[in-house]
Formats: C-alpha cells, structure tokens, sequence
C-alpha cells in the first residue's frame, strides 16, 4: 500500500492528477488516500517531486 | 456566504478571478471560493508572463513586477550558452503573491464574493446537471446551489472528474517540479535561463528567474516518465550545490505542471474548467499564467451570457471552448508538437543545435531560429514553430 511520509508533503496536489482512480484528496495543509479505492499503481509515488510518499508491504 | 449564486467559481488563482471578475461584470451574481487562507499563496509558479499576455486583458502595475527581462539564454547539455534577445516583446518575473492578489480584488470590486479557507468537498447533481457545491468553510459545511460552477481548481482539481470531465494526465505529459526562491547568488539580472538536456531535467528543464539583486527562483520541471528513476528534487540539488553552493533557500515548494494538450471539451452540463484543472498551460514552455487567464476571462463571460439567457447546458456553454480554440488551441496543438519533437532530442543532438545557433549573429537570432534548428530533422514541424513564434 501506499504510505504517506509524515511532515514532508507540500500539498502540491500533483499526484492527484495523475491518479487514475481518484483516491487522493489533498487540501490546504492535509493530504489523504482512500486505501479501499486506491489500487496500488504506484503513479503518484513516481510523480511526487520530493519523494512524499512510498509502497510499503501490507500490515 | 449566501445559499445560492449565479456562478460559483472555485479556485481563487488568475484564472478563476478573471471568470469570476468577468462573470460579475457582466451581471451575474458570483461567489469565488479558495481553499487556501490566501489568495497567492503559497506560489507554485516559476512567475514568468509576457506584457503583451498580461495586457490582454490589465494594465500590468508595478507592484506585480519584481523584475523586467530582455532575453533569454538556454543553456545545451555540455553548457553551451545561447543568448537570445526578446524581439518585440518585454517579459516579466512576477510578485504572484500580490498580482493573485489584485486580481481577485479587480473581481470583488466588480461584485463577486470572495471566501477563502473554502474547500469544495463535493458537486450537487440533479441527473446529468451540475447543480452546485458542497463547501467546507472554516469547519463549516454549507451546501451552495448554482446555476454554473466554474473549476478554477488548479492541479488539485477534482470537481472535474466529480461531474465527468476526463482530467486525468499522462505520466508523460506531466511534469514533477520543485523551485526555491534563492538569494545571496550571482545572476544574470537581465534574462531567464533555462537548461535542457537530460543531464539537468530529462523530458523539461531548469530554469534561474532573476527576481531581483542576487535573487531568482530556481527551478527544475521534470517529465513523470523519467520522475521515477530520480526525483525533480535531487536533479535541482545537484545542480544547486554544483552551481550555487552559498545560495540561501527562503522558499522551498513544489508542484506540477501539466504539459498536454488544452482538455477540448471542459464543460458539462451547468459547468466549465479554465486553468490548469483545463490543461490550459503552453506545453512547450510550461508557462499557464496568461493562458489560464485567457480561459477564466472567456468562460467568464460565456457564464454570464448563459445567465442572461437562463439556459446553462452544454449546449449554450459550448461557447467557450468554440472560442478558446479560436483564440489559442491551435497553437497548443503546435506547442505541443514541438514539444515532443525536442524531447526527442538526445544530448548531443542538442549540443549540435547550440553550436548551430551560435553561428548566427546574435542581432539576427530570434526564439524562432533556435527552435527551427531543433525542429531540423522534422520539416513539417517548422512551419509550426515560425506560426507560434512569428510574434516573439
């Protein structure tokens, strides 16, 4: 699944527009992944420009 | 915050003030709602815009320019520097923070109501009609009826996808940016630099905005095709401990930029998409200032139209993408072949252009030329660069 690294997103919002399935909401200063609808493709961990986010193995 | 508007407008940047400044000038009762605590802020924009774009449609101020530039000097992969002298044209690096700012006050003083800290968090629907916004002010949810939505939502756009607009970008076409806005550097105070060459941005560039003495934005744009080798922010490291290791870092953000080709048809029923959440940015340049005023001012007063005339469907909204295409589409569509073509360019093909390039006088090299030498091997593309850039 895809992790959000703690303190270091800029809510830039550029991975919501590569998302192909809409599971991103990013807003003024918060950012969050529906993980139910999100389908792992991994788009937005390759497009953010500071590393935000990461594929961590189920828990 | 009424219950219900004419025209809602969300997204507070230049594209949404110019709909909502339009909108209410010609009538139409307007709310304009921004997430943001301010309007302007924070900056993703590397600030650069023509003054024959902005003059379309305000006189530029003072206060909105923090620097004048005369030229441009791109810089090839093994550092070959091109200087080119801006033809007719006089360009800016801008104060967003305070032209943002200004242009949603040019649009409430025509009428239109501004909130900011107002998120949009759903659309209302009745069938296939937008109706209005579900909207999240201040911790307060209030749900606002309208007769036309206008998406001036920017990157983080969804209210498109939410009323069926495909919005969704390729990989390749989107671009993975980082910027600092630096001082204590030395800069060419006169022109914008910009590096190409898969060595400094793969599938972009980096570019060094002079914004003032020994201050610049510098910024890298990369494609999303190559953002997963490496990210934008350690090509822009690199580079800046390379080229500016005492620069200070006063503003660091980061953002994208979508390089693809206008949406064709931005609207549905009861609403229209202007700006980035349009894809309304020059593909070749990454530059969406002017463009997504251009689409905010035409939807604006194609919404204002639709409320005098009391139908609000697809079918009277057409207008404006009909207009748009008119006004720039077609150029996009070059712009945007263009762009794939030099992005196809290797690194020595690239370093072969400058040295081309650098054979002309520089009184006689033009933007024009440098891109008609990238475009060489592809011949039916040199018409379009002489089209787009005949003027610059």
């Amino acid at each position: 699944m895809i992790k959000i690294i703690d303190n270091k997103c800029d809510f830039c919002g550029t991975c919501v527009t590569v998302c192909p399935v809409d599971c991103i909401e990013v807003r003024e200063a918060s950012i969050s992944i529906d993980h139910p609808i999100c389908i792992d493709c991994d788009l937005c961990v390759e497009i953010c420009p500071i590393l935000v986010l990461e594929t961590v193995d189920e828990v | 915050m009424k219950s219900s508007y004419d025209v809602v407008v969300v997204g507070g940047g230049p594209a949404g003030s110019m709909a909502a400044w339009e909108a209410a000038k010609g009538g139409a009762s307007v709310c304009m709602l921004e997430k943001d605590r301010d309007i302007g802020y924070p900056v993703r924009c590397g600030e650069a815009a023509s003054d024959l774009g902005l003059r379309q449609f305000v006189e530029p101020k003072d206060s909105w320019i923090a620097k004048k530039i005369s030229g441009a000097v791109i810089v090839s992969p093994n550092e070959s520097k091109v200087h080119v002298k801006f033809a007719n044209e006089t360009g800016y690096i801008l104060n967003r923070r305070i032209f943002d700012y200004d242009l949603s006050r040019y649009a409430a003083n025509a009428g239109a109501e501004v909130y900011t800290k107002a998120y949009v968090k759903e659309l209302l629907k009745s069938e296939e009609t937008v109706t209005g916004v579900v909207v999240d002010h201040l911790g307060e949810e209030k749900k606002i009826s309208a007769k036309i939505i206008i998406g001036a939502d920017g990157l983080t756009s969804r209210i498109g996808r939410w009323a069926g607009i495909k919005t969704q970008i390729r990989m390749k076409d989107m671009e993975s940016c980082v910027q600092y806005s630096v001082s204590n550097i030395d800069v060419d105070p006169d022109n914008m630099i910009m590096y190409v060459g898969e060595n400094f941005a793969p599938g972009g560039y980096l570019w060094v905005f002079p914004k003032g003495d020994k201050f610049a934005n510098i910024g890298i744009g990369i494609s999303g095709k190559h953002s997963k080798y490496k990210s934008a922010k350690a090509y822009l490291d690199e580079f800046m401990a390379r080229e500016f290791p005492n620069a200070a870092i006063l503003t660091t953000m980061c953002g994208g930029v979508p390089c693809a080709k206008p949406i064709k048809h931005p609207i549905k029923n009861g609403i229209m998409l202007v700006g980035d959440a349009a894809h309304q940015v020059n593909p070749m340049t990454g530059g969406g200032i002017v463009s997504g005023m251009k689409g905010g001012w035409l939807a604006g007063q194609v919404a204002a139209d639709a409320i005098a005339k009391g139908d609000y469907s697809e079918k009277t909204l057409i207008a404006y993408p009909e207009k748009l295409r008119k006004d720039f589409g077609k150029n996009h569509e070059r712009f945007y072949k263009i762009k794939e073509a030099t992005a196809a360019l290797t690194m020595d093909e690239l370093n072969s252009i400058a040295e081309n390039v650098l054979k002309i006088p520089f009184e006689k090299r033009t933007l024009a030329s440098v891109f008609k030498a990238a475009v060489f091997k592809k011949p039916s593309l040199i018409i379009d660069v002489l089209k787009v850039l005949s003027g610059v």
